[in-house]
């Protein structure tokens, strides 16, 4: 029967309790029964050791008293010293037998000399028969002088009392164990599942569409969880905020343009006087159109850059070299709309990263300072080693475009990096408002970051860059680019 | 020249066809990727143009593939909506020869194709000088020289110069410029590239006669000479 089961088991290929909290519970009462009886045997081995020491050391006390009574009084003293022993012996658990050379009982409270008993200097430990009944008896023999022997003993029956105590109190130990060990592993599953049910409580609710629920923390282990899920959560709600706010912003800003072609199209059609004028409105509404490409090119841009999955094309890039590039190639721009771009370009170290992406980060900033520029103003390149220039071992670099146009105002500043943001001073000239999000995608890309700040008179658009592209801290990881 | 254009998109693809028809090209035409590998591999053409994603099973990159596992070096530009910079390198390492992304304007695909047209015919001897009328450029020393007058260049400018010359008679475009000879691929909202080709019109145009370097409206730029015209 019992084979059969585990042959059973053994067939099973997987534990068959599902329940973690089962789990949990079973580990805990096995754990505690082991624990228990470990404890209860460890007692009693000990207590069992104690006691044959102590009946041990009691007999060869006790031999040795009578051997020096042999030796004062001889045969007679010796049997008198055992009748007298006996007397006052109120346990009735010593044991004696003194026995001439021709093995004649003597003096002493045991029938014969046991057949088995032959050797000296032996503990023997022997069933022997009392009065009426057999009892258990621990015996030494010792060689006295003119051929006489002696037994000195102890009847060991109270041990056995005591073991049949303790077999008694390991039994109903046994039987509280594991009453106290389900009571526990209940007790556990209960906690188990409150902790289990808050975390799956608050995913569900997030799960059916409500955002605003948070895991209680309750200074548990489990709050590292729940810590976990909870900034996951504020997570997902700033990124489906985000989502609101582009599907906005795009209901709102490709209307304007789309509606713009379809105006002209639809007009030229009904209104076009002549061949040009007809060639001249389509033409427009295809510059229309493709400003509508260039945005939904821009916010795809944007959108495969923070969901990060554009890192395969990270390689080392000499930033020095590249800074010159687009210093060369937009110096020209700056020229053109009468201004002077200065370049202060340190020798910066490589960074790991995406070159084509920096060449359009830089390239949006530089765009963005000729267009805002009064006619005769100064723009500024800068481009530095972090923490500092003398360092030798440099942490990072930071890329600032300075202009000194209209500049924006703090709170124009805080909102810059959203997607289709135009400050009210930005409105009149071209644009989408897509090129500081991009930046911001760019930075957030290679762990970086973009920051605003007033030039006095004008803005600076700063750009930094860690050389380490691996996060710097897990808060960074969290931190959200939209 | 031949051009074999495999598009599944009946707009685009006739459209694409009458343009290209009108600017003297012979073309022929599949709508799938079957048809399509089949003509490649069977007719000698100048330069085909193919749609990344196409019904039948066979994509354009499997086209692509096929024909460069033959030996095939016919030029070959991918068209495709994948804008993603990795959908362009990827369709560039498979043995691409350019890359378009759609929408597209017309006058940038046709600038590309006949780009890629002169390329498969230009002699593969290597030259030390080019020159286009009274222009000459030295590659070695980096020596540009109109009607026997020196010109001073920057190294951008004559990197510039030397891309147009290569490219004499043909319309290149803006986007052409920026990634051909300042190896960028990212999109400008400034004029960079006007502004770079009028510095250059200003040394090379300016000072004499006859204009070499000429506007094409919507399209980008050309460089002739200006005696082969007639």
């Amino acid at each position: 029967m019992i084979a059969r089961l585990l042959t059973r088991l053994r067939h099973l290929k997987r534990w068959p309790i599902r329940s973690a909290g089962g789990n949990f519970a079973l580990a805990y009462g096995v754990v505690f029964l082991l624990s228990a009886g470990v404890f209860l045997s460890f007692t009693w081995w000990s207590t069992t050791n104690l006691l044959d020491r102590h009946v041990q050391a009691g007999i060869e006390s006790d031999a040795q008293d009578l051997t020096r009574r042999w030796v004062f009084g001889g045969a007679g003293t010796l049997s008198d010293a055992i009748e007298e022993r006996i007397e006052q012996n109120v346990d009735d658990d010593a044991l004696y037998l003194l026995v001439d050379r021709n093995g004649q009982r003597f003096a002493g409270n045991l029938p014969g000399w046991p057949v088995v008993m032959t050797r000296l200097d032996h503990f023997y430990e022997l069933s022997i028969r009392r009065y009426t009944f057999s009892t258990q008896a621990k015996l030494k023999a010792y060689a006295l002088p003119g051929g006489f022997r002696l037994i000195v003993g102890h009847d060991v029956r109270g041990r056995h009392l005591l073991r049949h105590v303790m077999a008694e109190t390991l039994i109903w130990c046994a039987i509280m164990v594991s009453l106290l060990a389900l009571g526990g592993a209940f007790v556990i599953r209960k906690l188990f599942l409150r902790i289990v049910h808050s975390i799956a409580r608050t995913t569900a609710a997030v799960a059916s569409g409500d955002l605003n629920h948070r895991i209680a923390l309750n200074g548990s282990e489990t709050d590292l969880v729940a810590e976990t899920v909870n900034t996951m959560l504020d997570r997902i709600n700033r990124l489906m905020e985000g989502v609101r706010q582009v599907s906005n912003a795009i209901a709102h800003d490709l209307r304007t343009p789309i509606a713009r072609a379809r105006t002209q199209l639809e007009d030229a059609a009904l209104h076009a006087q002549s061949d040009d004028e007809l060639r001249d409105a389509i033409d427009l509404a295809v510059q229309d159109l493709d400003r509508i490409t260039g945005i939904f090119e821009a916010l795809l841009r944007i959108a495969q850059i923070e969901a990060g999955s554009r890192r395969s094309a990270f390689a080392s890039v000499d930033l020095t070299a590249l800074l010159h590039d687009m210093a060369e190639l937009y110096e020209a721009s700056a020229e053109e709309a009468g201004l002077t771009l200065h370049t202060q370009i340190s020798t910066l170290p490589a960074i790991i990263g995406d070159r084509h992406m920096v060449q359009q980060a830089l390239a949006n900033l530089l765009d963005n300072a000729i267009k805002f520029s009064p006619s005769g103003s100064q723009l500024t390149l800068r481009a530095e080693r972090l923490p500092n220039e003398e360092s030798t071992k440099p942490t990072g670099v930071t890329i600032s475009v300075s202009d000194q146009g209209p500049g924006m105002s703090a709170s124009d500043m805080e909102r810059a990096h959203e997607r289709f943001f135009r400050a009210e001073a930005a409105r009149s000239t071209p644009g989408s408002g897509l090129g500081l999000s991009l930046v911001q995608a760019i930075a957030g890309l290679h762990h970086g970051q973009l920051t605003l700040s007033h030039a006095h008179p004008g803005l600076t658009a700063t750009l930094t860059l860690p050389l380490n592209t691996a996060p710097s801290s897990h808060k960074t990881q969290i931190v959200d680019p939209v | 020249m031949r051009i074999l254009l495999v598009e599944d998109d009946p707009t685009v693809r006739s459209f694409v066809v009458k343009g290209l028809k009108e600017s003297g090209h012979v073309v022929d035409e599949a709508d799938n990727g079957k048809d399509g590998l089949f003509l490649a591999v069977s007719e000698a053409y100048d330069v085909v143009i193919l749609d990344r994603m196409l019904p039948g099973g066979i994509d354009g990159l499997r086209i692509l593939e096929t024909l460069r596992g033959q030996n095939n070096a016919t030029p070959v530009l991918l068209l495709s909506a994948l804008s993603d910079v990795d959908e362009r390198v990827t369709g560039l390492k498979a043995g691409g020869d350019d890359y378009v992304t759609k929408p597209f304007a017309f006058s940038e695909l046709l600038a590309r194709v006949e780009a890629l047209g002169r390329r498969g015919h230009a002699d593969t001897t290597t030259k030390t000088s080019l020159s286009v009328g009274d222009l000459t450029l030295d590659l070695l020393s980096r020596d540009v020289r109109r009607a026997g007058q020196k010109i001073d260049l920057q190294p951008r400018e004559f990197r510039l110069l030397e891309f147009l010359v290569r490219h004499a008679g043909q319309v290149v475009t803006r986007t052409m410029l920026l990634e051909k000879v300042w190896d960028y691929h990212f999109d400008p909202q400034t004029n960079v590239i006007d502004v770079h080709v009028s510095r250059l019109r200003q040394k090379v145009d300016k000072p004499f006669e006859n204009a070499l370097i000429h506007t094409v409206r919507n399209a980008g730029y050309i460089l002739r000479d200006p005696n082969a015209d007639a």
